[in-house]
């Protein structure tokens, strides 16, 4: 499989890790055997690393999840600078993403899941303000999704094409 | 007696004479389906990206509401002009040689209305779009069809162009990238066609608006050809590039003699394009291009996708170079194409368009549009499948 090809799978999967081999094979113009091979390739050089569904949990009913962004202020330690708070709050499991930021008056960001809002606010105060190296925290909790990893949460797809055309 | 009387109709008889386009029937027919997939749709399954929507808005916020000059605004001719260069290596002159059009389809009027006398002959690259032929008509000239097969990829040969020529032949009209066959001609098929055109002095249509939809290789433009841009009227559009159908808007590029002919056609019957949807044409043209990239990447997945699965559904089909369109044979099954196409959608839901609405030799194919999603267009394979075993 070429490069270029290769980059097509990888987008392919991103948007619908549902379609499987024969299919990826007849859009890449290649062989059910080969794009097999190719995603083994990629998951054991861990390219790709998982396989998800993207779900808009706020269409359900009684929505599982409240999510919150919190600005986490920290002192950096000689030699592993930010790295090793950081790996520690990355082991919790409520904790959905965590990213080292510039220009902001914190250092990381933390996208924290929870079952209720108490939840995440004893998550905050219990474990991750009672860091050594956390100085400060300001938790955000989102009201709403409109868009998340590139994809219109809620945007409708209709075809507004005539059915016949020249 | 009235004058409508003696003639039997108020219409005159170039328009009296005129087919409706053979889509129309079936349009209506399909459309007063339901749960009907349908191959049959001539434009990209993509909205106009949102940088281009937005710049629309944004004239339309500004106040941007009025007139343009008659050939377009200038910024955008000057960015098709710098486009087209960079592209296609193909140079016209932003003041004197382009005009912004209303749709591609304009530019044809146009360009057939500013070249033709009364009993001038065109030669029609046949199959091809819906229009050529009634435009000819309208504007006095004479069509002649020449054929295409798919034993030559639906390709031009000199052999076909060479034989039907006459003294009274004024110019030939083509479309590559080619609706509804997929077919592209590359610089060296172009090439073998040049001194032919030459000899007999013929003026060239070359309606390039599927340009940015090629698969294998870029596109080649036949005004790129030495000496050819002096005798060739190029014409293009947003439409199927930018999926911007709807908005309407296309350009022709021609010599500055033929230009100013085209223009005061333009001028008296259009005036201008919309200036909103031109303005939004320029940011289409230099901040667009990648949006672009990403509709190619996907067309080519689906082209690949349904040419072979046809051949694993036994219907033979030669491998489209560019556009959305699929044009497999559906001889083995014994069917004129209209009833194949009229059967597959009364039993099995699904719209394609019979071959011989784009011209005689289109007989015995259809046209599959694969501008739809990936499981649209398995179900309709599914289905067509189904439909080819029981016949």
């Amino acid at each position: 499989m070429n490069k270029q090809q290769r980059i097509e799978l990888l987008r392919l999967l991103e948007e619908d890790s549902r379609l499987d081999c024969g299919q990826l094979a007849k859009l890449l113009g290649t062989t059910a055997e080969e794009v097999d091979q190719e995603i083994k390739r990629l998951v054991d050089e861990k390219v790709i690393v998982k396989f998800p569904a993207l779900i808009n949990w706020d269409r359900m009913d009684d929505n599982p999840y409240v999510t919150a962004m919190i600005d986490v202020k920290v002192t950096p330690k000689r030699d592993v600078g930010f790295d090793e708070v950081a790996e520690r709050i990355c082991r919790f499991p409520e904790v959905k993403a965590v990213y080292l930021m510039s220009g902001a008056g914190y250092d990381l960001s933390v996208v924290l899941e929870g079952k209720t809002m108490r939840e995440v606010a004893s998550f905050v105060s219990q474990k991750l303000a009672t860091l050594d190296s956390v100085i400060s925290t300001a938790t955000h909790f989102i009201l709403k999704r409109y868009k998340h990893d590139g994809i219109m949460l809620e945007e409708r797809d209709d075809d507004r094409r005539m059915v016949v055309s020249p | 007696m009235s004058r409508q009387a003696a003639t039997g109709s108020r219409l005159s008889e170039v328009v009296s004479a005129l087919k409706p386009s053979g889509i129309r029937r079936f349009f209506d027919l399909a459309s007063s389906m339901e749960g009907v997939i349908s191959l049959g749709v001539g434009e990209p399954d993509f909205v106009t990206p949102w940088r281009v929507r937005e710049a629309c808005i944004s004239a339309l916020e500004r106040g941007y509401t009025a007139y343009t000059s008659n050939a377009g605004i200038p910024e955008l001719r000057r960015e098709i002009q710098r486009y087209l260069e960079d592209r296609f290596s193909v140079s016209y002159s932003a003041d004197r040689e382009i005009i912004v059009t209303i749709g591609a389809s304009e530019a044809i009027d146009i360009a057939l209305r500013a070249i033709l006398n009364p009993g001038d002959e065109v030669l029609v690259v046949e199959p091809c779009y819906v229009s050529y032929e009634p435009i000819i008509r309208l504007a006095g000239g004479v069509p002649i069809f020449l054929r295409t097969t798919a034993e030559h990829n639906f390709k031009l040969t000199p052999q076909e162009l060479e034989r039907n020529i006459s003294p009274r032949t004024k110019a030939i009209i083509f479309c590559y990238p080619n609706n509804p066959t997929g077919s592209t001609m590359s610089r060296q098929e172009w090439e073998a066609l040049a001194p032919i055109i030459e000899r007999h002095d013929l003026l060239v249509i070359s309606d390039e608006i599927y340009a940015e939809l090629t698969y294998d290789r870029l596109h080649d433009s036949f005004a790129a050809l030495p000496r050819m841009k002096e005798r060739t009227i190029l014409i293009s559009g947003f439409s199927k590039a930018f999926a911007m159908t709807g908005w309407r808007l296309g350009y022709v590029c021609a010599p500055a003699d033929l230009a100013a002919g085209m223009l005061k056609i333009h001028q008296y019957t259009m005036l201008c394009a919309p200036i909103m949807a031109q303005m939004a044409a320029v940011e289409a043209l230099r901040h667009g291009m990648q949006d672009v990239e990403r509709m190619v990447e996907s067309y080519r997945q689906r082209r690949n996708y349904v040419v072979r699965s046809f051949s694993d559904i036994g219907l033979a089909c030669h491998e489209p170079e560019g556009a959305f369109y699929a044009f497999p044979s559906i001889k083995s099954t014994g069917l004129p194409a209209s009833e194949f196409a009229e059967r597959l959608l009364l039993e099995e839901k699904v719209a394609v368009v019979p071959g011989d609405v784009f011209g005689e030799c289109g007989e015995g194919h259809i046209r599959c549009s694969y501008a739809t999603s990936l499981e649209q267009l398995e179900k309709a394979v599914e289905r067509i499948d189904r439909f080819i075993r029981r016949l």
